[in-house]
């Protein structure tokens, strides 16, 4: 520094302000200094420090402090319930994602080097950055949402899902509360309990129609007349405004169409056929004896539902995946702009002596590019250490289930509003000196850079 | 040192200065506020005008719309009448608890403040921030409030927090469209009704009878209050609230397996990996929305004022109906309620003789009064004209003639880390027992979360 140059040895700078002791240019220096060293003093150091003391003691009315608690609100983060969750996301924040956005990062930086509009691409990437966490937090959570409406995930999960799996005609379908003579399930299908000769009538009292909307193409159902084989009828045992008897074809209730019906011997599908619009089924050809009739359960179970991204599975992996969205676009520009300084000659010579694209890549663009990649690795273990918007953003849309997505700054912020002032100095104590190891190794690379 | 030097040094030394201040500021937040041990003299009354001329004062809650608006109609009414100038102020995020704890905590805390934890209550004034209420709003208090609502405002026999407003949380929601299409004439009034008119309902392609709002946890413990209260008895219920009994208690058992019946079957709840996931105000609109979902919503008299502001297109008191909570083996009928209360942390005149006017039949009348606020009160010199429409006033009307079978909500009166934090403590618990029906590691729960916190 300028200040501790030893006197009478002139520096280039004393030509320009000439005639100053030193002593009076420690005391300007002092001056200079004096508004950062006031500032950092009541932001920063004032605040850690006393965040430090009060993690120590406990909580009394308002989060007062009142008597020494000794390591109790440190011990506490790692055996209550929601702080430990909150602990083990983080670690998997940690372990995922500086290693998933650099490899992504360096992945388009390589991809956008080598095709045309790269620059178009790198923009479109780096869009993300420009948006707030709390927009993208909001858009995301348009993504995952189940309810109110189906988000855009699971819109598209189950339109593919539909496009292979089967189509339920009826999943709202199901026996009648009073209805008796059906067993099974919607899976399995429901069975008459009583087996059926032939020349009988077969009863399939279901509810469940929306009553105001029924299915198009639904008629008043019908009971057919015995004889001519086995016939029957599969119906909405319910009609408008209630009434009616349970187990009865009344007037006004609507015949179920178009549903599969079998009928089995000896456990055997020996005959299908599907009802009319007005829910009569025959099976005219069969010979003499018992017959057990089915419908299968293929109509009946509920529409896939689709993927619970904010269950409690997979919370945690789907904010990651947005805070990876926002973030692999930065990567990129810093490992950008870190290949655009690599030497061409190196690369050019090594393709020269015949090395393939990935030799390149691999022993040559990673080894040189290693600093920036260290640098990005090491600020995205900074940033998902104290992670904290887009999660709390996120898990807004979760209910019940947010609390699977806990991270230890949310936490933290939980344990404020609750004037649990010990605890929350705790959590804030443990993640500075989880951050510490970190800054320490950037510090040290900032100073070699600068040597 | 030239002229531009010497000025700069006086401006690093005034910004040096500032943050001192800010500092000590923040520093010493215990010692000033220490509770005074007289209230102010008796405040004339407020109606005498002009007597508080250029006096202001602060309050915060976290009312906003149509309740914001109806608050601030009370509020221009006082300072017309007083010249005094009140400054209303939701906290920001709607997250009062930490928006006030860190105004006290920082030593800058609201003349005034609404809050509807009575815990609350009882942790600032044990922790000497709040100002016992002065003899006029004793008087208010006493002429307006049963002595129910006084005791929950009061800590240690010293009544702090005037009664603001209330909300009946004994309410069943039910549209009454999908009633008639089931053909169900009058609304549950058993809790076996509720199930048997609930399968009809399913039986009549209504997808999911009951919406329960599992999201918000609050509505869970809404729920298990009812139960509770109706199956345990008022003593028990009153134990449970202070957790004089813990909640592995036989009683709890019952509510909880009583609970499952609803709460336990698909049919009648749907899905609960869904149904956790529903926010109170989603579980209103699936049931008055146009293509409802559901016919039957669970909650409080506020239910109103989610319809009104989700403009949903069903009509509080033909469409949305409401009827009591029903009653569960033969039990009496009782109203769980909750409510604000207006408390003061400094010894601000005006904002003193604001809250006797707020305890007065005026300011309720003009609460309920405004159309769109849904507000209901317990003030019982009330009558049914004073409110916007009948529904309101029928739910408002029961807080008061229930008498002596009133209770308050249990979470509320729970410290916050066990009865008041989303997703946490009693809420999380309930949740968590909404999605796995087991009984047992639930009451175990519920009584680790509740040991871990301080019961006052």
């Amino acid at each position: 520094m300028a200040v501790v140059e030893a006197p009478g040895r002139p520096a280039a700078s004393d030509r320009r302000r000439p005639g100053r002791s030193p002593g009076e240019r420690g005391w300007i220096a002092a001056i200079f200094l004096l508004p950062a060293v006031v500032f950092l003093g009541a932001l920063v150091l004032y605040p850690l420090i006393y965040t430090v003391i009060r993690s120590f003691f406990n909580d009394g009315p308002s989060g007062r402090a009142t008597t020494f608690a000794g390591l109790k609100n440190y011990i506490g983060i790692f055996t209550a319930q929601d702080s430990l969750q909150a602990f083990e996301n983080n670690i998997i924040w940690v372990i995922v994602v500086p290693a998933v956005v650099t490899i992504l990062g360096l992945f388009f930086a390589v991809l956008t080097e080598r095709i045309h509009w790269g620059a178009a691409f790198k923009i479109i990437l780096f869009m993300p950055m420009a948006i707030s966490f709390l927009a993208s937090g909001v858009t995301w959570t348009l993504i995952y949402v189940d309810t109110p409406s189906r988000g855009l995930a699971n819109s598209v999960v189950i339109g593919v899902h539909d496009m292979f799996g089967s189509q339920r005609s009826f999943p709202e379908l199901h026996p009648g509360n009073s209805a008796k003579g059906l067993t099974g399930n919607p899976k399995q299908g429901f069975t008459l309990t009583t087996p059926v000769t032939s020349s009988d009538v077969a009863l399939f009292p279901l509810t469940g129609f929306n009553l105001t909307s029924p299915p198009p193409g639904a008629e008043p159902a019908v009971k057919p007349a015995p004889g001519n084989g086995i016939s029957g009828v599969v119906w909405n045992d319910f009609k408008l405004g209630g009434g009616g008897t349970s187990g009865a074809v009344d007037q006004g209730e609507l015949g179920v169409p178009g549903i599969k019906v079998e009928a089995l011997q000896n456990g055997k599908v020996v005959a299908t056929g599907t009802t009319e619009a007005n829910g009569t089924f025959r099976f005219a050809d069969l010979g003499n004896g018992s017959y057990q009739i089915r419908l299968p359960g293929q109509d009946f179970t509920a529409a896939y539902q689709g993927i619970s991204w904010l269950g409690k599975d997979l919370i945690t992996p789907s904010i990651i995946v947005a805070y990876l969205w926002i973030y692999a676009g930065f990567a990129m520009v810093l490992l950008s702009a870190g290949m655009s300084t690599l030497p061409r000659d190196v690369l050019e010579a090594a393709r020269i002596d015949g090395a393939s694209e990935w030799q390149v890549f691999r022993r040559i663009t990673v080894p040189l590019l290693s600093p920036v990649l260290l640098v990005v690795f090491v600020t995205m273990l900074i940033n998902v250490l104290k992670i904290f918007d887009i999660v709390f953003i996120i898990q807004q849309a979760a209910g019940g289930d947010a609390r699977y997505g806990n991270v230890l700054a949310v936490q933290l912020y939980t344990d404020y509003g609750n004037q649990r002032f010990g605890p929350a100095s705790a959590i804030g104590i443990v993640l500075v000196l989880l951050v510490i190891p970190a800054m320490i190794f950037q510090i040290r690379r900032f100073r070699k850079d600068e040597s | 040192m030239s002229a531009g030097k010497i000025r700069f040094l006086i401006g690093s030394l005034t910004a040096a200065t500032l943050v001192g201040l800010a500092a000590c500021g923040g520093g010493g937040s215990g010692g000033s506020s220490g509770s005074a041990s007289s209230p102010a003299a008796p405040a004339t009354s407020a109606s005498a005008g002009g007597d508080l001329k250029g006096q202001s004062f602060t309050i915060l809650g976290q009312w906003t719309g149509g309740e914001q608006k109806a608050f601030q109609a009370v509020l221009d009414k006082f300072d017309s009448e007083t010249g005094a100038t009140g400054h209303y102020t939701p906290a920001a995020g709607g997250d009062e608890a930490t928006v006030l704890g860190t105004k006290v905590a920082g030593g800058t805390p609201p003349d005034v403040a609404i809050l509807s934890l009575p815990g609350a209550i009882a942790q600032y004034a044990s922790s000497g921030d709040l100002k016992p209420a002065t003899s006029a709003m004793q008087q208010a208090t006493k002429d307006n409030y049963s002595s129910e609502w006084a005791t929950l405002g009061s800590y240690k026999g010293k009544l702090y927090g005037v009664p603001v407003d209330a909300s009946n949380k004994s309410t069943l929601w039910y549209n009454n469209k999908l009633f008639g299409n089931a053909g169900i004439t009058k609304p549950p009034a058993t809790w076996q009704d509720l199930i048997k008119d609930s399968k009809t309902l399913s039986d009549s392609g209504v997808t999911t009878p009951i919406s329960v709002g599992g999201g918000d946890g609050w509505t869970l413990s809404d729920w298990f209050e009812n139960v509770y209260i109706r199956t345990a008895g008022l003593a028990n219920y009153d134990k449970l609230t202070k957790h004089q009994i813990p909640w592995t208690d036989p009683t709890v058992t019952t509510a909880l397996n009583t609970l499952k019946q609803i709460w336990g079957d698909k049919q009648l709840v749907g899905d609960p990996a869904q149904a956790v996931k529903v926010p109170f105000t989603g579980s209103v609109d699936n049931t008055f929305k146009a293509n409802p979902s559901s016919a039957i919503v669970y909650e409080a008299s506020f239910v109103a004022t989610t319809i009104t502001s989700d403009k949903l297109p069903a009509k509080v008191g033909t469409d949305a109906k409401v009827a009591s909570f029903p009653s569960i083996n033969g039990s009496k009928p009782v109203v769980e309620a909750a409510g604000d209360f207006a408390v003061g942390f400094t010894d601000n005149k005006a904002a003193q003789q604001f809250m006797a006017y707020l305890g007065g039949k005026e300011a309720s009348a003009i609460l309920v009064g405004t159309q769109g606020s849904g507000f209901i009160s317990a003030n019982k010199n009330l009558t049914a004209s004073d409110y916007a429409d009948p529904t309101s006033a029928q739910l408002g009307q029961q807080i008061v003639s229930v008498g002596d079978n009133f209770r308050f909500d249990m979470s509320d009166q729970a410290p916050a880390a066990f009865g008041g934090t989303p997703n946490k403590g009693e809420w999380g618990d309930l949740q968590t027992f909404l999605t796995d029906g087991d009984v047992k590691a639930a009451q175990k729960q519920l009584e680790k979360d509740a040991k871990a916190v301080k019961w006052q």
